[in-house]
């Protein structure tokens, strides 16, 4: 009897085989008249051929089922013990294990080299150095509990001739299952809590040269950018001054803004200790340079900073990615509105000469057409007298 | 006979009503105030919140895999939500926002605890019903009001609130930042108070339960690792949950009525608000005071559930019962105190968040040892493969594998880079949302008898099983990589970045394996309502298990046992047990009727009853001389 439906079903299965295939065929044809037509309208029978398709799995599931309900049964009848569920699952459990591990160890390999490049940046090289000990540490572990668990299904399955050995507790080994953890987790805790307080710091060391502070302000959904001027200051800022074209809202009273300049790119000279200082104007936003290993949030009503110092330029890593048109980035990291898929910033690495150049040609934020909104100054006015006022008022 | 003196009067009135009590429709099954129809509502709404939830997702891993293409049938089902058959950037954020509200809190919080302990304290503790069964009831209606809130955001003008679960103002208090921060958000904030309302009062209840209501002989140490874990959820559940009120309230002050709490120096489209000294830290802080026990309160039942089924299925007593309670003790203790491993690079003092690192990786040690429990409890079984001991299963591994990535993000230094990418996406998936939801299903299949009276398909089961176990590792295992090339989450799209366009093919695979997920759920809605009506009728004890609620009759009667509540003289984990007859020894058997498998450690703090023991392994041992 099972036997009989076997072979009914295998017609049923043939079949579907064919309506499957003439159903892709169908696909095929709509898609090229959909094409064809301007404004596309549902592709109903594309749905419904998704649906049917379902459908068809569904049945032959069903029949996979009955088949086996059936085959049982009759097994049962002749007196056989019928299917062993417990070595099948057994053995798909080991089955997943060798497949799943080659598929783990494909995708490390394969999808794990299309990860960030070297870090470009001196704090950068030691958070890798710890990234690397930890995924081989976290590694060891993944690959040896998975084996355990798969290999014990597979090795202690059901059987009736066995009985399970009643091992209630073990105190030596719980210990040293305790121990052993808390070892590896108090020296990673140890390196990753020092690292963190260095990278952290964002305060000039005494002695030292001066880094080079640049604001970097976000808002729904661009991020500005201000260079100090020769000064190397930059001015004050305050929210409440933001109207017009002082967008930022900076303080020109503060005579440090005068000479403040504006960016629409991000260059950094390299191997020089940049201050980046990170304001929001109305939600937080985050700024994210996964190259340098640098985030921080932009918080409003909350300035937070990121020190930190770029080491390969931007053509050097050009050539070490092998992409002539590779550009670091800088791109929001917290969620922030409609927008916030697309606010980024290209970030360029060059040499000193090249940051020098390119800094001459940068135009201030005190615009003449600001001056004149701001009644600071006429624009005709000298430069100096401005300043004179200014410090007088001061 | 002193059971009945652990009685209360709830349950004399409960007696009294037995023999006049006639259940209307709207009494047994709408307000019933009986745990286990309490259960089962929980059970069935959270599995209508899953699929909703589940739905949600794949709309939007469509549009994560075909970013340019566009699907007419879109628009015919959401309308002005996907105009020209492609998502709204807006809308894609409240998809993403409403999939995990649901998900975390609908789902595996009042749809795991809400079922399980409902179900399980009682019958599991001995005891008639919940201490209040009233406060039970309440709970539930307000957990549905709370989700039809929720549900109902999707018909306002503007769409459900669209921040993302974690609601960080200023965004959720600016409605002009955001379309997801209008009416979608006021409704989202009067959802959550709902629901913290029903978690509460279901958390006392369980609290209280376990306290009070235990049987005779049923002392802490005698109780199954569920109830442990539904006990320690409750508490944290209990002291925890009023804080993420206090902060929604605050954000409602906010929102509504002109305070600054949590805002200040703002200005939006140019408009500079009036808002001053307030901070937006302050309510992550408060968030994740919540968060952190949360993502606590949704694995721990799940581990709870996931221990008994693997110690029944591998018929061996759990391995290191002490140590697996008090691993959940641990946790539950240092899981108030990692919070701001959330907020590592948010601006709040990086001191603290290497003091918050240093707490993060203490919590991993109990979360280790509970690991190794587990496998050295399937070590040298006899291992029954049930869909239940498949899905506690899969539930280790997942633990594991999301488990171990908590290490890395654990690290402040290195969660620098990988805040806020598919990284953390991957990881909470792996160790909460699989491992979670695969201990919701381990309980399902395995309890569905207590439900129902019937019995779940198994080979469906199997089927459901590995589609699902196959489908959520090839989900989010390449997510781990995206993160680690500085992919971020909540992105509607990754096509305006040259170095993201190379993910597109590996997001249409993750789309195809979350489809093929989805359609796996199917043969479990299928096994569940078909075996409701026509499932195979349970025996009383169907997994050979010890605990209680296996001694109650099939049919599921009110007040749970037809005559006393039974003793209980034994923990509930001997199984196997050299010298017994049967490979198990329900915890209504006593000591005194098992001399032959007694051992010593049976009578750790009995001293009498060791005596007893020596005295009849004397007696033993001339007898056989005499022989
Ligand atoms: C081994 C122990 C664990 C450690 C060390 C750990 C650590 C972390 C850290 C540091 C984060 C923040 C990542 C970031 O946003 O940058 C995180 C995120 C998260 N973890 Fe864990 N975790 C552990 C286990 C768990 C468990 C057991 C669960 C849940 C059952 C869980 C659920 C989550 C969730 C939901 C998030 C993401 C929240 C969000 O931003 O939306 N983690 N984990
Ligand atoms: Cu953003
Ligand atoms: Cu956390």
């Amino acid at each position: 009897m099972a036997f009989k439906k076997m072979i009914n079903s295998k017609k049923l299965l043939a079949f579907l085989a064919v309506f499957m295939l003439s159903g892709t065929n169908l696909l095929m044809a709509q898609t090229v008249t959909t094409d064809a037509t301007a404004k596309p309208g549902v592709n109903w029978l594309g749905v419904g051929f998704y649906i049917l398709l379902f459908l068809v799995a569904a049945v032959v599931i069903a029949i996979i089922g009955k088949i086996l309900k059936v085959y049982d049964l009759s097994q049962q009848i002749k007196g056989k013990k019928g299917i062993h569920w417990n070595t099948i699952m057994g053995v798909i459990c080991l089955i997943f294990l060798v497949v799943g591990m080659y598929g783990a160890y494909w995708d490390i390999t394969v999808q794990g080299s299309m990860t960030l490049p070297e870090a470009a940046s001196k704090h950068g090289v030691r958070i890798d150095a710890m990234f690397l000990t930890t995924t081989i540490i976290t590694l060891i572990v993944f690959v040896i509990t998975q084996i355990l668990l798969f290999t014990f299904l597979f090795r202690y399955r059901h059987s009736d001739k066995r009985r399970a050995y009643f091992l209630p507790h073990n105190n030596t080994i719980e210990k040293v299952w305790t121990i052993i953890p808390a070892i590896v987790l108090t020296v990673l805790v140890i390196f990753g809590f020092f690292t963190w307080q260095d990278v952290e710091n964002s305060s000039d060391i005494k002695g030292q040269p001066a880094s080079l502070n640049i604001d970097i302000t976000g808002h729904q959904f661009a991020w500005e950018l201000r260079y100090p001027g020769p000064d190397g200051k930059l001015g004050k800022k305050d929210f409440r001054l933001s109207a017009g074209s002082n967008k930022l809202g900076i303080d020109f009273k503060d005579i440090n803004s005068m000479d403040d300049l504006q960016a629409d790119t991000l260059v950094l000279p390299v191997n020089k200790t940049i201050r980046l200082n990170i304001f929001a104007q109305d939600v937080i936003h985050s700024v994210y340079m996964p190259h340098f290993r640098v985030q921080q949030n932009a918080v409003p009503g909350l300035p937070t900073f990121f020190k930190f110092t770029p080491t390969i330029t931007t053509e050097e890593m050009r050539r070490k990615v092998d992409d002539p048109k590779f550009e670091y980035l800088l791109y929001c990291n917290k969620i922030c509105g409609s927008g916030h898929y697309n606010m980024q910033k290209v970030v360029r690495v060059v040499t000193q000469d090249e940051y020098n150049q390119w800094v001459a040609k940068l135009k201030p934020y005190l615009t003449p057409a600001l001056r004149t909104e701001l009644k600071l100054a006429s624009a005709d006015q000298n430069k100096s007298i401005t300043q004179n006022r200014l410090a007088l008022n001061n | 006979m002193s059971t009945l003196a652990v009685q209360d009067h709830g349950v004399a009135h409960h007696e009294e009503g037995h023999e006049h009590h006639h259940d209307t429709f709207l009494t047994k099954y709408v307000f019933s105030q009986d745990h286990k129809m309490i259960a089962k509502q929980f059970l069935i709404t959270g599995i209508t919140m899953a699929v909703i939830a589940m739905l949600l997702s794949i709309l939007f891993r469509i549009q994560l895999a075909y970013p340019d293409k566009t699907f007419p049938l879109l628009e015919t089902l959401l309308g002005r939500f996907a105009p020209e058959g492609r998502l709204d950037p807006e809308f894609y954020l409240s998809l993403v926002t409403i999939h995990g509200t649901i998900m975390v809190f609908f789902v595996l919080t009042a749809g795991l605890s809400g079922t399980f302990s409902n179900l399980l304290i009682p019958l599991q503790v001995g005891a008639r019903d919940m201490a209040s069964p009233f406060i039970n009831m309440l709970s539930y209606w307000f957990f549905l009001t709370a989700c039809v809130i929720m549900l109902s955001s999707f018909f306002v003008q503007k769409g459900p609130a669209g921040p993302g679960w974690t609601i960080y103002p200023p965004l959720s208090a600016l409605p002009q930042a955001m379309k997801g921060s209008g009416l979608g958000m006021t409704l989202w904030l009067i959802s959550m108070v709902c629901f913290v309302a029903s978690s509460l009062m279901g958390g006392i209840n369980y609290v209280s339960t376990v306290l009070n209501m235990r049987t005779n002989g049923m002392d802490l140490w005698k109780m199954p690792l569920t109830i442990w874990a539904f006990f320690l959820t409750a508490i944290l559940g209990v002291l925890s949950f009023p804080v993420l009120v206090a902060g929604v309230v605050l954000l409602i002050f906010d929102r509504s009525f002109g305070t600054s709490f949590y805002l200040s120096d703002i200005v939006v489209n140019g408009q500079v608000m009036p808002f001053e000294g307030g901070s937006p830290i302050l309510f992550q802080h408060l968030f994740w005071f919540l968060g952190h026990p949360e993502v606590y309160i949704v694995i721990m039942p799940a581990m709870g559930i996931s221990s008994e089924v693997m110690s029944v299925n591998s018929r061996k007593p759990i391995f290191g019962y002490h140590a697996m309670v008090y691993s959940l003790i641990g946790i539950t203790v240092l899981s108030f105190i990692v919070w701001g491993h959330h907020m590592f690079i948010t601006g709040m003092n990086p001191f603290l968040g290497g003091v918050f690192m240093i707490t993060t990786l203490i919590i991993a040690v109990p979360s280790a040892v509970k690991t190794f429990n587990w496998l050295a409890t399937l070590w040298r079984g006899n291992i029954r493969f049930t869909p239940a001991m498949l899905f506690a299963v899969g539930m280790v591994s997942f633990f594991i594998s999301g488990g171990l990535t908590g290490i890395f993000l654990g690290n402040a230094a290195l969660d620098i880079n990988l805040h806020d990418t598919y990284f953390v996406v991957a990881h909470f998936h792996l160790v909460m949302g699989s491992a979670a939801i695969f201990g919701m299903l381990a309980g399902v299949y395995h309890w569905f008898p207590k439900m129902f009276g019937r019995l779940m398909d198994e080979k469906l089961g199997y089927l459901h099983f590995w589609l699902t176990f196959i489908g959520a590792y090839l989900v989010f295992f390449p997510m781990h990589f995206m993160g680690l090339d500085g992919v971020p989450r909540r992105y509607y799209a990754f096509t305006e970045f040259a170095s993201m366009q190379r993910w597109l093919s590996v997001n249409m695979f993750i789309t195809w394996a979350a489809i093929m997920s989805a359609c796996a759920q199917v043969a479990f809605l299928y096994n569940f309502i078909h075996s409701i009506f026509w499932g195979k009728e349970a025996t009383q004890n169907p997994w050979q298990a010890n605990t209680l609620e296996w001694t109650t009759p099939v049919e599921r009667i009110h007040g749970n046992w037809p005559g006393e509540i039974p003793s209980v003289y034994r923990w509930p984990y001997d199984y196997s047990k050299p010298g017994a007859e049967e490979d198990f020894i329900p915890q209504t058997t006593p000591l005194s009727e098992t001399m032959s498998s007694n051992v010593p450690h049976d009578f750790e703090d009995n001293p009498a009853g060791l005596e007893a023991l020596s005295k009849w392994s004397s007696t033993q041992k001339a007898n056989e001389e005499v022989k």
